[in-house]
């Protein structure tokens, strides 16, 4: 879990929050059309993976099917689109509504009969896989053989939410930029606090007060929503979806990956980790397939995870503070003292 | 004067076990009450039965005249009653001025106001100078300190404290004693549970004292003291103060 490892006053934390990000707008501006389709896949796993780490990080409320949300927005985008030509900006909010709602209603009945904790992740991937293979035998919106956006023409159309990999880039780093603002802002607010009660202690939040079934409920709808509102945007740049694809395990991996790799409950741990982790699964996924091991990819995925897990608990970002800090530490010391000696010499 | 709390026949029983008894006692506004009794007398299973933590096996719970024995423990502490854990319950990974945030927002969704209210809070219990300390930095006695001024930020109207005062050097259980005569003093009223029978005699306008879960005595400290069944108790249980 995260350590009060995050003292640096808000503005410097700001500021270097929008220098990462203009630093990420030049690289789309700059780079070829296959780091920057790596790197939109990088950045709505950032976004998705905040939101996964809102409800866990924050609010204490693990789900290891978060594919269930990031799907139900694909599908919602894809089957308004594909099949009556409306606009994905409906089909993403259309999404995040019926996310959250879905969110909320298995939180609801989960905490009502006081299935908690573990029990509760199990449940998330139970529905997850429930949804996956429901939309596999359901032969309105494909089954197995998924949905399929129609090819872009390569005109941006920012009503329509169409355009080339570049526009997608853009798209996926402002979504990247709102869901690291967001929490930030969510986590500074009354919020942040009585969801980091609650995941700290439940019942000595109650007795402070916190009505912690509701904000469980709460917190889990929020992150549902977001969830779905990145797996719309992802089904876009995919072009096509699958339930396979879209709501399998190996979603809810990929968006929980980046926050446990790069730091729970951190503003920037998600991004750092998903830029760690998801290039290197497609890298190994790649030289998976060039030397016939399949699997490769999940293998190095695992590797990474125990290594984090075990040499850096608290995910990279942390450790990179920390180490900034002890950097920084011994120059403060030094200046300190500097100016005791100029003192001393005034005096 | 109607009484801020009332407790009539409260019964709680684990698997046959009585931990509390059939007792009734009533607490009158702007006073302190020590509930007082041997190890396993029954104190802190009266303090979960009042605070909603725990509901009980029969008897009553009445704020002002309400009854909250079934109501969970976040509305009770909306109402108006805070509690202390005798085993100290700090939110780890928040500082010592972020839990004492907490309680604020039970009244607050302010982070400014809950934050003002977190210092006046950490500082009538001593704890503003390590604001921003973690939790895991502070010593027993002053984790006991810090769920002391956790509970004072909800802004309570009847304040149960668990053996807050546990460990504290003479000196600066006097200074805690000072703080909960002006607490009184304001109108707030306290339910104490205290080992230390010259902490209890010094703020205590009534006993309690609890044994084997039943009440056997209640009154004015020194009457209390001078009851030969509650020095039996004691006595027996290897009382030392
Ligand atoms: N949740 C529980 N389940 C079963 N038994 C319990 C539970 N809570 C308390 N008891 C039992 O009830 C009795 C009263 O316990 P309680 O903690 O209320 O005593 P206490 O007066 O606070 O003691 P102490 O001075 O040691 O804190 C004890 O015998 C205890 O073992
Ligand atoms: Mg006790």
């Amino acid at each position: 879990m995260q350590k009060k490892f995050d003292q640096t006053s808000d503005p410097k934390r700001w500021g270097a929050g929008v220098l990462v990000f203009a630093i990420l707008a030049m690289v789309g501006s700059i780079s070829n059309a296959y780091i920057i389709s790596l790197l939109t896949v990088v950045l709505l796993f950032t976004f998705m993976g905040q939101s996964w780490n809102l409800m866990l990080g924050i609010g204490g409320q693990l789900s290891i099917g978060h594919a269930l949300f990031v799907g139900i927005g694909a599908y919602s985008v894809a089957i308004l689109n594909i099949k009556y030509g409306i606009t994905p900006w409906i089909g993403l909010i259309l999404g995040a509504a019926i996310a959250g709602l879905i969110g909320a209603v298995l939180a609801w009945l989960s905490f009502r009969f006081e299935v908690r904790g573990i029990y509760f992740a199990l449940l998330t991937i139970a529905a997850a896989e429930f949804a996956r293979i429901m939309f596999g035998g359901w032969d309105y919106v494909g089954g197995m053989q998924g949905l399929f956006f129609q090819a872009p023409t390569g005109s941006m159309d920012i009503a329509m939410l169409r355009g080339d990999t570049r526009f997608y880039y853009f798209v996926a780093l402002t979504l990247a930029a709102i869901g690291v603002a967001g929490t930030e802002m969510i986590s500074r607010s009354y919020l942040g606090y009585v969801w980091r009660a609650m995941r700290d202690d439940d019942d000595a939040a109650r007795a402070l007060g916190v009505q912690t079934f509701r904000h469980k409920i709460l917190v889990i709808s929020i992150s549902a929503a977001m969830a779905a509102i990145g797996g719309g945007v992802l089904g876009l740049v995919q072009g096509a979806i699958f339930p396979d694809s879209i709501m399998g395990m190996s979603i809810s991996v990929d968006v929980l990956i980046g926050p446990v790799v790069g730091g729970l409950g951190t503003a920037f741990g998600p991004l750092v980790g998903s830029m760690a982790a998801i290039p290197l699964h497609h890298a190994m996924g790649a030289l998976g397939d060039s030397f016939g091991i399949p699997g490769l990819n999940s293998i190095a995925y695992g590797a990474v995870l125990i290594l984090v897990v075990w040499f850096l608990p608290d995910g990279i970002w942390p450790a990179v503070v920390r180490l900034y800090g002890a950097i920084q530490l011994p120059a403060r010391v030094r200046i300190s003292k500097l100016r005791e000696v100029e003192n001393d010499r005034a005096a | 004067m109607t009484a801020l709390l009332e407790v009539k026949n409260l019964t709680k029983s684990f698997q046959g076990l009585v931990a509390v008894n059939d007792v009734s006692f009533a607490l009158a506004p702007g006073r302190i009450t020590a509930l007082i009794g041997p190890n396993g007398a029954g104190k802190t299973t009266c303090f979960n039965l009042v605070a909603g933590a725990l509901s009980p096996t029969r008897g009553q719970v009445l704020f002002e005249g309400r009854s909250i024995e079934r109501t969970p423990p976040e509305t009770v502490c909306r109402m108006g009653i805070a509690r202390t854990f005798q085993i100290v319950r700090p939110m780890k990974d928040m500082s010592v001025l972020e839990n004492a945030m907490v309680g604020a927002f039970s009244w607050t969704t302010s982070v400014k106001e809950a934050r003002a209210k977190a210092y006046e809070s950490l500082e009538s219990v001593g704890l503003a100078g390590k604001a921003n300390a973690r939790t895991d930095q502070l010593t027993l006695p002053d984790r006991k300190m810090l769920e002391m001024a956790k509970a004072l930020s909800t802004r309570p109207r009847l304040l149960l404290l668990d053996e807050v005062m546990a460990g504290l050097r003479p000196t600066e259980a006097a200074g805690v004693v000072g703080v909960l005569q002006k607490l009184a003093e304001s109108g707030l009223t306290i339910l104490l549970v205290e080992h230390v029978m010259r902490i209890v005699m010094e703020v205590a306008s009534t006993v309690v004292v609890l044994h084997h879960g039943a009440k056997i005595a209640e009154g004015k400290p020194s009457d209390v003291v001078a009851d030969p069944r509650v020095l039996e108790s004691y006595l027996g249980a290897g009382f030392h103060a």
